[in-house]
């Protein structure tokens, strides 16, 4: 067997994923911590203000990296479901369902600052717009996901029916993020182009770019920080896990 | 077991199990008519909350009947496989030697057909109530007889899901709510607009997709949940 798919099979099993998660949660924690304050510092002291919107737009680098990556930790629930019941690995089960809180926390992340920044710029801290609406369903999507699991005693059908229940809400990101360009909004379109010529401003870039990075480091750190607690749980009638915690101890 | 060759063929188990859930339907009138009922009260509710004032009523007469449609059609969701998974018969679906979204659809079917159609139905009366305007009746209908079966066929995918759990009345709504904003948003739209004198079909043309979509899809999906939920 080829050593990079043995690798893959190896961290399939549970004591195989805990030491893996242990090292790795640890190390992607530290690697996003010096690109966030990088950024940060970057978007809070060196990006001059912006000519319309003054020293309030700031809240861009926070806002926007989380609305991605809400979508995006969506998703990467959704494709983890889908391995799960497709291959029956019971390591996605477990990867899909920690994704389901983190990515709650960045939609409410996006919805209260895109609130705080609504304020200022558009007069209100709410409005009945496609691009709200949609990410406010999206919340919704994730507590219902987080409910079902809840929900059902059995862990690992709790797992696959909560995934399933992400599958068919999949149909909703693309509704999500073309909801700017469908239908007039409040809210602004896309400026932001990965190919070919963004229309935000160069000097924005770097620092939007530095805080995408952090936060999808730190969702790395923070998805198998999770995953091996609940790996833990599932397993914690077993031998191996004893041991583990008897060679810490 | 079967012999082979003799296996009853797709529309032969449609027809059975189609002339079951009605003949059912038949022999329980009375919760036939319990969503009818239901929508009725969502509406005197809302005309009585909102004032008397003809105009006043008009003008959220839409909102408020596609919103006491959804909810009632919603309220229904539990009944379509709860009886089923009690007595066991969903688990005969499972062995069944034709494929188990096939009978789901026929189910989902039926169940719209004695829960949504009724409610369409009685509309006209219910916009009557709610002093919406004769001309913007045929576009209510057409919304409806769109969006009602998108809401089964998502629905169906929901209650599936928590058919295994003993009490599931809340979560049912909590999980279906957020993936009907879709059908609310273009079928209220939709009447909205026509309304306006703005062009509608944009907003019925996108939820004739999404039933086309969901036609395909939602059953399914819906299999796959009633294999997690009896497993």
């Amino acid at each position: 067997m080829q050593p990079i798919v043995r690798w893959f099979h190896q961290l399939g099993s549970p004591p195989t994923f805990d030491r893996f998660a242990r090292r790795w949660s640890r190390v992607f924690h530290l690697a996003a911590l010096p690109v966030l304050a990088l950024g940060l510092w970057q978007a809070l002291f060196v990006v001059p203000a912006d000519y319309q919107q003054g020293d309030s737009f700031r809240i861009l680098f926070v806002h926007v990296p989380s609305a991605w990556m809400s979508l995006f930790v969506f998703a990467l629930m959704a494709l983890y479901a889908a391995i799960a019941l497709i291959w029956r690995i019971k390591l996605c089960e477990v990867l899909a369902m920690a994704c389901a809180p983190i990515g709650a926390g960045f939609t409410v992340i996006t919805l209260l600052t895109g609130s705080i920044w609504g304020r200022p710029m558009w007069g209100t801290w709410w409005d009945w717009d496609p691009r709200l609406t949609t990410e406010l369903i999206l919340l919704f999507l994730y507590m219902g996901v987080i409910g079902l699991y809840v929900a059902i005693e059995d862990r690992r059908n709790a797992a696959r029916a909560a995934g399933l229940l992400a599958i068919v809400g999949v149909a909703l990101l693309p509704v999500i993020r073309y909801s700017v360009d469908w239908w007039g909004s409040l809210h602004q379109g896309q400026t932001i182009r990965l190919l070919g010529q963004s229309t935000l401003d160069a000097s924005m870039q770097v620092p939007l770019w530095l805080m995408v990075i952090a936060t999808k480091l730190w969702f790395a750190g923070s998805l198998l920080a999770k995953a091996r607690a609940d790996n833990l749980q599932r397993e914690a009638g077993k031998d191996w896990v004893q041991r583990q915690f008897q060679e810490d101890a | 077991m079967i012999a082979p060759g003799t296996e009853p063929g797709l529309w032969r188990t449609a027809r059975a199990l189609a002339v079951r859930d009605l003949r059912m339907a038949w022999r329980r009138r009375g919760d036939v008519l319990q969503p009818v009922l239901f929508a009725v009260l969502v509406v005197v509710l809302f005309a009585l909350a909102l004032g008397r004032e003809p105009q006043r009523l008009a003008a959220d007469a839409i909102a408020v009947l596609w919103l006491a449609v959804l909810l009632a059609g919603q309220l229904a969701l539990d009944a379509l496989f709860r009886s089923d998974a009690e007595d066991g018969s969903l688990e005969q679906w499972l062995l069944a030697p034709v494929p188990l979204s096939w009978l789901v659809l026929v189910r989902v079917a039926m169940h719209w057909a004695t829960t949504a159609l009724p409610l369409i139905a009685i509309s006209p009366l219910l916009a009557e109530m709610l002093h919406l305007p004769h001309d913007q009746l045929p576009m209510l209908l057409a919304s409806l007889l769109l969006g009602t079966p998108l809401l089964s066929l998502i629905g169906g995918v929901v209650a599936a899901l928590t058919v295994g759990l003993r009490r599931s009345g809340i979560l049912v709504a909590l999980l279906s709510l957020p993936l009907y904003v879709p059908v609310l948003v273009f079928g209220a739209g939709s009447v909205a607009a026509a309304a306006r004198g703005q062009d509608p079909s944009g907003a019925l043309l996108m939820l004739a997709a999404g039933l086309v979509a969901a036609l395909v899809l939602a059953p399914l999906a819906t299999a796959a949940a009633l294999r997690i939920s009896l497993s």
